[in-house]
């Protein structure tokens, strides 16, 4: 999955990158690209075309990243920029790069645990306390400080902790 | 008509139709009504819920009822600027520039909080209710709707959990939490019949909606599995007469709405 939507073409990969750089605001760790957030980057003679997707419905933040995202283009020289928002496909979790829970990780948050399921049973993985690494961990909330996050608390260092929830 | 903004950090930055989905898609007028129908169910339990913020029973009940309120906001968002595609008006113009009578949402979703038991039984009504119609809705031929509702249903699926784990601990938790929650299942039965009434407008949209009564089936099974593990019994209550879907309110929907929209209407295009 890493950064497979990046276009082949020269023009559009420079866009893409420069778009790629845009960190989600209330994940500063994380860009766009690593929650893959940013799907499609066009670029035509007059403007810049890029597509977001929403994490979930009312994510606030995507007001914020569409602006982040005209701005970086615009400082990089793209003055035509237009950010589109598309629903479907709808985001998943699994989307999410390697690089992006990893850095998920180290900033203290645990990255999602296993993958979407599909339908109404979800088997309970367990989830990784970001600060010690036990498995001795508990949801203390399932609706945490964002739409995306759980939160949880570990059993053996006692540090409460943010989780990423798999959707 | 104003098209700015109350919610947006910058004004006239409402969603445009054209943000949602497929770029520049005009919803037919009988698509239009149907998605407006979504929209104000999530629109006004949303603003429901939001008044539980600082409120509720306990700090993570506040964060979770929030939630819950801005997965709904967001539902009601897309679906709006859907249904304002076929004439031209934003999300905004229509949440805060109708009256109480051009609102199409079921009477489930205007009923008063009452205390905590009673928005959970209003909570798993819909939250059950919504579930079960956005999985159908991700098959509808519209492709605007196909989108959005494959975004909700996981959402919901997570309001789900919360309703029904409330719906167990009140139930089989304390004689009064019981009592409480006895007196909620009865006092929201008669305004569930309203969810699964099939109509014309919904019959001529075809494979585009999907029929409320063929979501029925589903929803007793999974509400009376959970009643059966709460020890509830499901109450046996004439249903409320509704009309809803044609703009026919119960008392507290203006007030609902007068709250609501003041801000917007003293202020146009004000924005934080």
């Amino acid at each position: 999955m890493e950064s497979s939507l990046r276009p082949a073409d020269p023009a559009a990969a420079a866009a893409w990158d420069v778009a790629a750089t845009v960190c989600d605001p209330e994940i500063p760790v994380l860009t766009i690209e690593d929650l893959g957030v940013l799907r499609r980057v066009e670029v035509t003679d007059a403007q810049v075309q890029v597509a977001i997707t929403p994490t979930y419905s009312g994510c606030p933040a995507m007001d914020a990243i569409r602006q982040d995202v005209t701005a970086a283009l615009g400082a990089a020289g793209y003055p035509r920029v237009q950010v589109s928002l598309e629903l479907a496909p709808a985001w998943t979790t699994d989307w999410m790069s390697s690089a992006g829970k990893a850095k998920l990780d180290a900033y203290g948050i645990a990255p999602p645990s296993g993958r979407a399921a599909v339908g109404p049973v979800r088997v309970g993985l367990s989830v990784k306390c970001p600060q010690c690494s036990s498995l001795n961990t508990r949801e203390l909330t399932r609706f945490g400080s964002t739409s995306c996050k759980a939160l949880w608390v570990c059993g053996d260092c006692r540090e409460p902790f943010d989780y990423f929830k798999v959707l | 008509m104003s098209s700015d903004s109350a919610t947006r950090i910058t004004p006239g930055n409402a969603l445009r139709p054209e943000d949602i989905a497929a770029a520049g898609t005009r919803a037919e007028p009988d698509t239009a009504a149907y998605a407006l129908r979504l929209g104000d169910d999530a629109l006004v339990l949303a603003q429901r819920l939001g008044w539980w913020i600082s409120r509720a029973p306990e700090l993570e009940e506040d964060v979770a009822l929030g939630n819950i309120a801005l997965d709904l906001i967001g539902h009601a968002r897309s679906f709006l600027s859907y249904a304002g595609s076929a004439d031209g008006r934003t999300e905004d113009d229509l949440a805060y520039w109708r009256q109480e009578t051009e609102f199409r949402s079921v009477h489930l979703v205007e009923q008063p909080n009452g205390d905590f038991a009673r928005t959970i039984a209003r909570q798993l009504v819909v939250s059950f209710y919504q579930f079960e119609l956005y999985g159908a809705l991700q098959h509808s031929t519209d492709p605007t709707l196909s989108a959005i509702a494959a975004k909700a249903v996981k959402e919901v699926d997570y309001h789900r959990d919360h309703s029904a784990q409330w719906v167990l601990r009140l139930g089989l938790g304390t004689d009064e939490s019981r009592r409480r929650m006895i007196r909620a299942l009865e006092l929201t039965w008669p305004y569930v019949a309203e969810l699964f009434d099939d109509d014309e407008l919904v019959v001529s949209l075809g494979s585009r909606a999907v029929l409320p009564s063929s979501l029925k089936p589903a929803f007793d099974g999974h509400i009376a599995a959970i009643l059966r593990q709460a020890e509830l019994d499901l109450p046996v209550i004439q249903p409320a007469p509704g009309g809803g879907r044609r703009g026919q309110h119960s008392e507290h929907l203006g007030y609902l709405l007068a709250e609501m929209q003041v801000l917007a209407r003293e202020h146009p295009g004000a924005s934080w």
